[in-house]
């Protein structure tokens, strides 16, 4: 087992894969480092990646004229940061900036997708890890757009 | 039942539209448990409940946080010192902060959530070794409305307590968490067989707390909610705060997570 | 305490209002006002509704004249006891501000009153409201006041209306306990008074009147007996509260509330709903301050209201709230049902929604199975 593939087996999100879908992820993955106020990647680029966060912390965030980046979420160790790579047109939505010096294992999202079609089982084993996330993040988000907090109108 | 009148000593601006009024005792002492409240009387507009959200072990003072949404609460936020308030309590069943010893402890609030959690804080760290690990989860809408932001601070530098924040949205410079308290929860390590939790906050946030809490492992029994309805007598005669089949301001304000987490789900109880 | 009745007539009575007056009691009984029997001062047996009686029926009432002259021959009208022990509208609390603190104002004291006519069901709303009031550590000064300055004459009820179920919960139509004296009226015009207190047995004694022939007590028995097989409607208390504790979510609050107007006359002439609100005042120049209770109803919009809403804004959700508390939540709360089955909601509903039917549209749904399966084995 590579030593990627070791790390990756130690992160929940994907606890229950098999040692052999393990191996083709992490052959699509590598290490990446972000240094404190780094961008990881900007709103309009390719979503050429997908990462999962070992440490640290990172601020996803949009920017609307006249009034400045505004953070919309903030992730942690263990969160994956990124989906719009698994659907075309391949567009990150928000920029993600590391708000402390951050340690992450970096997927490339060609191969990713390339390693998801070619193999059903791995595609559906993914997607519903995906899925978990996602729902969780809507519900979040749809608290948040409750504005749970703010005085009684 | 009559009110007492209390002399405001301090008035202290916590937010925009919230403030701490520190209250004198006519007898020189005023006792409560955490998790109770106070009916405060504005003289010729109104009362109100209020978290009492001072130091338990602390009598030589009255102390409530106000947020100014109505006349009422304008008219006590717009007190100064000297000024008198009518006081009517302490009420309430309150927080079991003795059932919590030996093990670890979970506050977890939202907003203005925070107030009546503070007595909670105040009482585990004038007993600190009788219990486990301390987690404070707190989140509010923005950074500039976390409510005892100095005090945040203070406890935050402490070995003997965890807090953890989170705001539903900030702008660029922010670097503490954004998102949802639930999720702070997920990240807490506390060890779920031996924790109590207390919650407070606004309801939507108790149930998604109260169930994310749940499924983290720790048992409904041990889970403690302060819920929230209309009071205003105080003391279960007038109706109002009625939930279900209980009264907020006798059977409650704080219930275990058992009791009363069916009866939230149906819809206008 | 000398249990043995007495036996008196309508000059008895008259003597009993002035022995009361002149013992300092204002005496409050039944009187007709406004098309109605009503509680009013009584000054003499002319003031009772003398050979009236009222027909009720769900949203109807009216008077009816009787061929006798019975002093008692009516139902019961749409007020109890309650207005008096716990006054639709009162002073709680008075006080003037000045330099150096707050003065409070001492409040007038309650009259003290003799109620004469008191019905069975009205008497064990009296013990009912002595629970909600009296029954916790804090006590609710005004009711207590005015509750341990009463004189409580009852008298048994021989006429149920149309709208009555006394008997479905134990409340009647006799009067048991809860009284000083209590009076039944035999249709030969006599009255077998009997105490039921230290107080009553002191009245009953200065009384004088003849000891109760065996034939008077069995008449009186027998007429007991009978009224209480003539109810005109019947509640079933078996399992009532998990009945409806489990009807949360029942469609059936949606049915009531296509007819409910919330108008709150339920709660207005319920002789045990006990909701109040209190209401600020301030003089002109703010030195002095006035705190007035009045009744509140959980009908109202705003009774429920927190943070800039109401909980319960829908007609089905406070209906809901209204029945389960008063048949259910009551009892989880205060040790009894809070319905004493005096048919005053039945009757003075615009629209007669009968409560007792309502219940057994709600029990009826539950056995036959349109909800859960597992209800259908609880209350078959």
């Amino acid at each position: 087992m590579s030593e990627i593939s070791k790390v990756l087996g130690t992160q929940p999100f994907f606890f229950g894969m098999t040692d052999e879908q393990m191996e083709v992820v992490s052959a699509c993955a590598g290490p990446a480092d972000f240094d404190a106020g780094s961008p990881i990647f900007h709103a309009g680029n390719e979503a050429d990646a997908c990462y999962l966060l070992l440490e640290g912390d990172v601020a996803l965030e949009l920017v609307a004229p006249g009034r400045g980046p505004h953070v919309i979420q903030t992730l942690h160790a263990g969160d994956i940061l990124g989906w719009s790579w698994m659907f075309s047109p391949y567009i990150w939505s928000f920029d993600a900036q590391a708000l402390t010096d951050v340690i992450a294992v970096r997927f490339d999202a060609a191969k990713l997708r390339a390693a998801k079609d070619d193999d059903c089982d791995l595609g559906y084993a993914l997607l519903s890890r995906f899925t978990e996330v996602i729902i969780e993040r809507m519900q979040a988000a749809r608290l948040q757009l409750m504005d749970i907090y703010g005085a009684p109108r | 039942m009559e009110p007492s009148w209390f002399p405001v000593r301090e008035v202290r601006q916590e937010l925009a539209d919230t403030v701490t009024l520190e209250l004198e005792p006519p007898g020189g002492a005023f006792s409560f448990l955490p998790g109770q409240f106070t009916m405060l009387y504005a003289f010729g507009v109104g009362e109100i409940p209020l978290s009492i959200t001072g130091d338990p072990h602390d009598s030589g003072s009255l102390i409530q946080t106000i947020r100014g949404v109505g006349a009422v609460s304008e008219a006590l936020t717009a007190l100064r010192p000297g000024d008198r308030v009518g006081v009517r309590g302490p009420f309430g069943k309150p927080w079991p902060v003795d059932a919590a010893r030996g093990g670890d402890v979970v506050i977890v609030a939202g907003g203005i959530g925070l107030a009546p959690l503070r007595p909670v804080v105040y009482d585990i760290l004038t007993r600190r070794d009788e219990f486990g690990r301390v987690f404070v989860l707190y989140g509010a809408r923005a950074p500039d409305e976390l409510l005892f932001s100095d005090q945040l601070r203070g406890w935050r530098s402490r070995f003997d307590l965890e807090v953890m924040l989170t705001v539903d949205g900030a702008e660029h410079g922010w670097h503490g968490s954004v998102g949802v308290v639930p999720k702070l929860i997920k990240r807490a390590d506390f060890d779920p067989e031996t924790t109590t939790a207390f919650v407070c906050g606004p309801e939507v946030m108790i149930r998604f707390s109260a169930t994310g809490l749940v499924k983290e492992g720790v048992v409904p029994t041990s889970i403690h909610v302060s819920m929230e309805r209309n009071m205003q007598c105080g003391f279960g005669i007038c109706g109002h705060c009625q939930f279900g089949p209980t009264f907020v301001c006798r059977d409650g304000p704080v219930y275990p997570w058992n009791e009363v987490r069916d009866l939230m789900l149906i819809k206008e109880i | 305490m000398d249990l043995s009745p007495i036996l008196t007539d309508r000059r008895g009575v008259d003597w009993l209002i002035a022995h009361l007056e002149a013992e300092g009691y204002e005496v409050v009984g039944p009187t007709i006002a406004d098309g109605a029997v009503v509680y009013g001062r009584v000054r003499s047996t002319e003031d009772l509704p003398i050979g009236w009686t009222d027909v009720q029926g769900p949203g109807e009432y009216r008077l009816v004249q009787r061929d006798d002259d019975a002093l008692f021959g009516y139902v019961v009208g749409p007020t109890s006891p309650k207005q008096f022990l716990h006054p639709p509208q009162v002073k709680v609390w008075t006080g003037r501000a000045h330099g150096d603190g707050v003065e409070t104002i001492p409040l007038d004291p309650a009259p003290r009153r003799a109620f004469l006519g008191v019905r069975p069901c009205d008497l064990a709303a009296i013990d009912i409201q002595d629970r909600v009031f009296l029954g916790g550590s804090i006590h609710d000064a005004v009711y207590e006041d005015r509750r341990r300055s009463s004189i409580i004459i009852a008298i048994d009820c021989t006429e149920p209306g149309e709208t009555c179920f006394c008997s479905s919960l134990g409340t009647g139509p006799a009067a048991s306990d809860g009284f000083d004296l209590a009076m039944t009226e035999l249709p030969d015009g006599t009255i077998l008074v009997r105490s039921g207190s230290d107080i009553g047995d002191a009245i009953k004694t200065a009384m004088g009147g003849e000891p109760a022939t065996e034939a008077a007590i069995d008449r009186a028995h027998l007429m007991m007996e009978a009224a209480a097989e003539r109810m005109g409607r019947s509640l079933q208390t078996a399992g009532l509260k998990e009945l409806l504790y489990r009807a949360a979510r029942s469609p059936h609050w949606d049915e009531v509330a296509a007819r409910c107007l919330t108008c709150s006359n339920c709660t207005m002439v319920c002789p045990t709903c006990f909701c109040a609100v209190v209401d600020d005042e301030a003089s002109l120049n703010g030195d002095v301050a006035t705190r007035t209770r009045r009744w509140d109803s959980c009908f109202s919009l705003d009774f429920s209201y927190i943070h800039g809403g109401s909980v319960r804004t829908s007609g089905a959700a406070r209906y809901r709230q209204w029945m389960t508390h008063k048949l259910a939540s009551w009892q989880d709360q205060f040790g009894v049902i809070g319905c004493v089955g005096c048919g005053r909601c039945i009757t003075w509903c615009p629209v007669g929604i009968d409560i007792t039917a309502e219940a057994t549209a709600i029990r009826d749904r539950a056995v036959s199975g349109l909800e859960d399966p597992s209800l259908k084995e609880a209350f078959e």
